[in-house]
C-alpha cells in the first residue's frame, strides 16, 4: 500500500487580538505539529474533545485553512498553498451539519453542478448523466435534483452531502464529523453507505468524530488528539480496549456502556489547558494520574509501543 | 411567493400603503396620455385661482400655471428620482458591503472606515455640500441622495454577508472549484438579496422626502421644472395668502411617503423569516389547553403521572400530533428514562408537563398530568408559575442557550431562589455558594462571580444543574442535559446527577437518545416513537431482551465501545411524520414483521399482569411478552 495522504510537521497557529498596527496579541496554537500517514484505501479515525484541534486540522488538509508549517502529500505530490480548484480533485470534505452545508437558495441539482462544472469542465448533457449515476450509487431518488434543501431531513441531506463530495472524484474524502447531527436509526444508513462507497470506488477516508464507539466501528486505524496533537496512534481494535495513554484511557472509561456501572472517571476539578497559556511538558499531565516530574519537564514523543501502535507517553498504562 | 403575498395583505396598514401607492404610480406613469395643460405655461393673469376653478381643477401657483398639471408631473419626477436614487443607492452599497464583509480582514478595515467617515458628516450637510461641488440640478441632487445613503446599505449588507460567508455552503462552494467572484454571485448574492429588498423598501420614502428637501432649498430642480419639492418652495412665498399652493404638493408628499413606509414596514414584516413562524406573535404563558375530558385520578401514582397526554400543534389547517397519548409514572428517587430520535415527541411531552410548549401553535389536547394527586393542565398560571423552577425544575440541553449571558452566574441563581423563596440577598448568595458547591464547582466563592462566556460547557451545565436544584425541587426534567458536552464531561454530569439523586429522593425524567446513558442512570424507561410510547420497562430488561421490534432494532443500530470494526444494522426509512400517521402501528412501513393487521385500529399498550413491562405490538419480540399480548 502507498500513502494517500502524508502530513509532516503540520501546524496551525491563529493570532488573537491585533493592536492597532496590526501585530497580533498572543499566538494560539490549535494543531502542534503533526505526522501522519493514511495509507491508500485506509479509514484513519481522529478522536478527540471539543477544542482538541480536529476540525482545524481538517480544513487545512482540504485547503480552507493555510498550514502555518509543515506540508501535506497527496498521493505522492506535495500539496502547498494550492487552488481550491485543483485541490477539489484530489481531496474532498463531507460536512457535519448537512442542511447548512446546503445553499438554501439553490437546487440540489444546482448543488450538484458545482464541482462537476468548475472541477471537470463538464457540458449539459455530460452532467446530468453523471448526477444520475452518483444518485444512483448514494441511492438518492432523482426527483430530489429539483428541490431545495429545507424540503429534505437530516439523513437524506447528508447523502447528498456525500454525493456532492463524490462527484468531485477526490479519492480522499474528509468526513468530520459526518453522522453526529443525524438520529442513530439514520447514522447506521449513512455509516453502512460510507463502508459500501469505499469498497466500491476505492476510496481512502479521514473520519472525524468525537463518539468513540462509531470511529471504532468504521477504522481501521485511530489517531486520538488531545490539545492540538496526537497522543496515541493505533489499530481501532486494540486502541480503546488496551490504551497506551492515560487520556485515551480516560476516553474510553467516560463513554456510557450498557452494563457497566456509572461512575465519574476523574475528579471534578480538573479543566482544559488554556491554549493561551500553554503548560509545559504533557498538556494532559495535570488530569493525568501517572503524571510526574518529567512529565512537565519534557514533551513527550510519539514512540511505538506494540504492532503499530504509538503514544506520546512516559509512563503508559497497561 | 403567494405566501408572502398572502402575510403582506394580513398586514392591514401595508394593505392600504400599497393600494394607494400602487395607484399613484398608475396615475404618474399615465401622466402623458392625460389631457392635461402644459405645465409649464405660465398665465400670470390667471395666477393663485382657487381650487375648483374652471379650466384649474386645483388652482393655479403664482405664475398662473395649472396646479394639477404641475402636481401629475412633480409627482412623477420625484417618484422616479426617488425610486433611482434609492436603486442606486442600495446597489453600490450593497456591492461595497458584500465584498467587505466577503473578504474581511484588512479589506474590511479600509472599506468600512471609509464608510463610517460618509456617516460622521450629517446627512443634509453631507448632501449639500455634494450639491455645491457639483451645482445644483435634478441628477446632482439624485447623487448627492444616493451617496448619502450608501453607507446606511453598506453596513446594513456588510453584516449579513459576514454570517454567511462563514457559512458551511461556501466552503462547500469552494471545494467545488469555484473562484471567490463566482461565490459572491452565486452563492452569497442570492442570500442577501431579502435584505437589500427590505432595506430599499423601507428607506425609498425617506430618500423621495431627502429630494424633495433639496428641491425646496433650490438645489434640485431647476425652474420652470417642477418637482414636489420645488413647488413647496415656490409656494413657500404665498404660504399664508394662498395656502392651496403650499398644501397640494404637500398632501402628496405625505400620500406617498406615509403609503411607501407603510407598505415598506409590511415588506419588511413578511419576509422577516422569524415571522413565518409566528415567533413574533407573543408566546403565552402557559400552553393552551382543549381538552374535552379529564382522565380519573389513578391510584398508586408517584409524585408525577401523565395520563394519556396530547398536545398538538395546530399550524394553519394542519394538526401535527407531537404526542399522542403518553402515560407515565415517577417516583421519588427513582430515575426515569424517555429515549427516542428526533420528532419522536420526548422534548414536548417534557415541556407540556409544565405547560410549557409554546401556544400559539400549541395545544394540548388531552390527558392529565398530575403532581402530587394534583391536575396541573389548565390550572390557573399563578398555580404553574409557583411550581415551575419550585417543585418541578427542567435542565435543558444547551446551558448557554439557558444562562442570561449579561448576568453573572450568582445572580442567576439568587434570581431563581428570590422566585420562590423570600430570603435576603446575602442569604440568597451564601445559598448561591452552596449550590455551586453541591454540583462540585470547584472555588466556588470565587465562580459565583464570573459570567458564563467566562466557564466552559461542563461548568455551565452544573450551573444549570446548580439553578435547577436551587429550590429543591421534587421532580427534575432534563432534556439531553448531557448531548452538548465531551464524553469526560458528560461522565461526570451523570454521575452528579446520579447522587444527587441518591442523596435528596429527587425523581428525574431524563430524555435522551443515548441507550448507553439510559443504561447507566435510569431504572425504567420508555421508548418513544411518532408521539406514543411503544415499549415501557426497568431499564436492564428492556434493555436486554427489547419486545418491540423498534427498540430490538434501534439498539442494534448503535455501535458499542469494544466490539472492533463491523457492519452497522440499519433501520431503513424514515419515522412517519406527525400530521400524517399511518393508522395502526406508525412503526409497521419499516418493520420487518409487519402484517396486515398491523395497520389497522388502535394496538394497546399491554403487558404481564404481574410484571411492569409493557410494549405496543402486536408481534412482539420477547416470547413473554408475546404470549401476554396474545392472551
Amino acid at each position: 500500500m502507498s500513502a494517500a495522504l502524508k502530513l509532516t510537521d503540520l501546524s496551525k497557529t491563529f493570532e488573537v487580538g491585533r493592536t492597532l498596527f496590526g501585530k497580533p496579541k498572543g499566538l494560539v496554537r490549535a494543531v502542534q505539529p503533526v505526522d501522519l500517514t493514511v495509507e491508500q484505501g485506509e479509514t484513519l479515525g481522529i478522536v478527540g474533545e471539543s477544542g482538541c484541534g480536529k476540525s482545524t486540522l481538517a480544513r487545512m488538509l482540504v485547503g480552507l485553512l493555510p498550514v502555518t508549517t509543515g506540508s501535506i502529500e497527496i498521493e505522492g505530490a506535495a500539496l502547498d498553498n494550492a487552488d481550491p480548484a485543483v485541490f477539489g480533485k484530489r481531496i474532498q470534505y463531507v460536512f457535519q451539519d448537512p442542511i447548512s452545508s446546503l445553499n438554501p437558495r439553490k437546487t440540489i441539482r444546482q448543488v450538484m453542478e458545482a464541482p462537476l462544472k468548475n472541477l471537470h469542465g463538464m457540458g449539459k448533457a455530460e452532467r446530468d448523466a453523471r448526477i444520475r449515476e452518483i444518485f444512483d450509487t448514494v441511492s438518492l431518488r432523482e426527483e430530489f435534483l429539483e428541490r431545495y434543501p429545507h424540503e429534505f431531513s437530516g439523513g437524506q441531506a447528508q447523502r447528498i452531502g456525500i454525493a456532492r463530495a463524490l462527484a468531485a472524484e477526490a479519492r480522499i474524502l474528509i468526513l468530520d464529523e459526518p453522522v453526529s447531527a443525524l438520529d442513530v436509526s439514520v447514522q447506521a444508513q449513512v455509516l453502512n453507505l460510507l463502508a459500501r462507497l469505499k469498497e466500491e470506488l476505492g476510496l481512502t477516508y479521514l473520519f472525524i468524530s468525537h463518539d468513540l464507539a462509531v470511529v471504532e466501528a468504521v477504522s481501521d486505524r485511530v489517531a486520538v488528539l488531545y490539545f492540538g496533537g496526537v497522543v496515541e496512534v493505533g489499530r481501532a481494535e486494540d486502541i480503546f480496549s488496551r490504551p497506551k495513554h492515560p487520556y485515551t484511557k480516560l476516553l474510553a472509561d467516560s463513554a456510557p456502556v450498557v452494563g457497566r456501572a456509572l461512575r465519574a472517571p476523574e475528579g471534578v476539578d480538573t479543566e482544559l489547558p488554556d491554549p493561551l497559556n500553554p503548560p509545559t511538558g504533557c498538556a494532559f499531565r495535570a488530569r493525568c494520574p501517572n503524571a510526574t516530574e518529567r512529565c512537565g519537564r519534557e514533551v513527550p514523543k510519539l514512540v511505538e509501543m506494540g504492532e503499530g501502535h504509538r503514544a506520546a507517553c512516559f509512563h503508559p498504562v497497561g | 411567493m403567494s405566501a408572502f403575498f398572502r402575510l403582506l395583505a394580513r398586514n392591514r396598514l401595508a394593505l392600504w400603503g400599497g393600494i394607494v401607492l400602487v395607484l399613484v404610480v398608475f396615475l404618474a406613469l399615465i401622466t402623458p396620455l392625460l389631457p392635461l395643460a402644459d405645465p409649464d405655461v405660465t398665465d400670470t393673469a390667471n395666477r393663485f385661482l382657487p381650487p375648483f376653478s374652471e379650466g384649474a381643477f386645483l388652482g393655479t401657483d403664482h405664475l398662473g400655471r395649472d396646479l394639477l398639471s404641475r402636481l401629475m408631473w412633480g409627482t412623477r419626477l420625484s417618484l422616479a428620482v426617488g425610486f433611482s436614487a434609492a436603486v442606486a443607492a442600495a446597489t453600490i452599497g450593497a456591492a461595497i458591503g458584500i465584498v467587505a464583509g466577503f473578504y474581511g480582514g484588512r479589506t474590511d478595515n479600509v472599506i468600512m472606515r471609509g464608510v463610517d467617515m460618509l456617516m460622521a458628516f450629517p446627512y443634509i450637510l453631507l448632501a449639500l455640500a455634494i450639491v455645491a461641488a457639483l451645482g445644483p440640478g435634478l441628477m446632482n441632487a439624485l447623487i448627492a441622495v444616493a451617496a448619502v445613503n450608501v453607507p446606511f446599505f453598506a453596513r446594513n449588507i456588510r453584516g449579513i454577508t459576514v454570517g454567511i460567508a462563514h457559512k458551511e455552503f461556501v466552503d462547500a462552494a469552494r471545494l467545488a472549484g469555484m473562484g471567490n467572484g463566482r461565490i459572491i454571485l452565486t452563492e452569497i448574492l442570492p442570500n442577501v438579496v431579502p435584505v437589500i429588498v427590505i432595506a430599499m423598501s423601507t428607506t425609498i420614502g425617506w430618500m423621495i422626502l431627502e429630494t424633495a428637501g433639496l428641491s425646496f432649498l433650490g438645489l434640485g430642480s431647476q425652474p420652470p421644472q417642477a418637482d414636489l419639492g420645488s413647488m413647496l418652495g415656490e409656494a413657500r412665498s404665498a404660504l399664508i395668502t394662498n395656502p392651496h399652493t403650499s398644501v397640494v404638493p404637500g398632501v402628496m408628499i405625505l400620500v406617498i411617503v406615509m403609503s411607501i413606509n407603510l407598505l415598506g414596514d409590511g415588506v419588511r414584516d413578511a419576509l422577516d423569516p422569524r415571522l413565518k413562524s409566528g415567533a413574533l406573535s407573543r408566546p403565552m404563558p402557559a400552553t393552551l389547553v382543549d381538552r374535552r375530558s379529564v382522565p380519573e385520578a389513578g391510584k398508586g401514582d408517584g409524585i408525577l403521572a401523565l395520563q394519556d397526554l396530547e398536545t398538538q400543534f395546530h399550524v394553519k389547517d394542519r394538526v401535527y400530533k407531537a404526542v399522542g397519548g403518553v402515560s407515565l409514572t415517577v417516583h421519588p428517587g427513582e430515575c426515569l428514562g424517555i429515549i427516542g430520535e428526533s420528532g419522536s415527541g420526548k422534548s414536548v411531552t417534557a415541556l407540556s408537563v409544565m405547560s410549557l410548549v409554546a401556544s400559539p401553535p400549541g395545544v394540548i389536547t388531552g390527558g392529565a398530568v398530575r403532581y402530587k394527586g394534583e391536575d396541573l393542565i389548565g390550572a390557573p398560571y399563578a398555580k404553574l408559575r409557583s411550581l415551575r423552577g419550585d417543585r418541578v425544575a427542567y435542565i435543558f440541553q444547551d446551558p448557554l442557550a439557558t444562562l442570561h449571558p449579561l448576568y453573572k452566574v450568582g445572580d442567576q441563581l439568587v434570581e431563581a431562589i428570590g422566585c420562590h423563596h423570600d430570603v435576603s440577598s446575602a442569604e440568597a448568595r451564601s445559598r448561591a455558594i452552596d449550590l455551586l458547591k453541591s454540583v462540585r464547582i470547584p472555588n466556588a466563592e470565587s465562580r459565583v462571580d464570573s459570567y458564563p462566556h467566562e466557564m466552559s460547557g461542563g461548568m455551565r451545565q452544573r450551573v444549570g444543574i446548580a439553578m435547577a436544584l436551587a429550590n429543591e425541587p421534587d421532580v427534575i426534567i432534563a432534556d439531553e442535559p448531557t448531548t452538548a458536552l465531551d464524553v469526560t464531561v458528560q461522565a461526570q454530569i451523570l454521575a452528579l446527577l446520579d447522587d444527587l439523586r441518591k442523596a435528596r429522593g429527587l425523581a428525574i425524567v431524563f430524555i435522551t437518545h443515548d441507550f448507553g446513558v439510559v443504561a447507566q442512570l435510569c431504572d425504567r424507561v420508555a421508548v418513544m416513537y411518532a408521539g406514543r410510547i411503544v415499549e415501557e420497562g426497568p431499564t436492564g430488561a428492556v434493555l436486554a431482551t427489547p419486545a418491540h421490534p423498534y427498540t430490538k432494532r434501534l439498539i442494534a443500530c448503535v455501535p458499542e465501545l469494544g466490539e472492533g470494526r463491523r457492519e452497522l444494522a440499519a433501520i431503513p426509512g424514515l419515522p412517519p411524520v406527525v400530521d400524517k400517521l399511518p393508522e395502526g402501528c406508525a412503526f409497521a412501513e419499516r418493520c420487518h414483521k409487519a402484517r396486515n393487521d398491523c395497520r389497522r385500529g388502535n394496538i394497546p399498550l399491554e403487558g404481564p399482569a404481574e410484571e411492569a413491562r409493557r410494549v405496543r405490538c402486536l408481534y412482539p419480540e420477547n416470547e413473554r411478552m408475546a404470549e401476554a399480548v396474545s392472551s
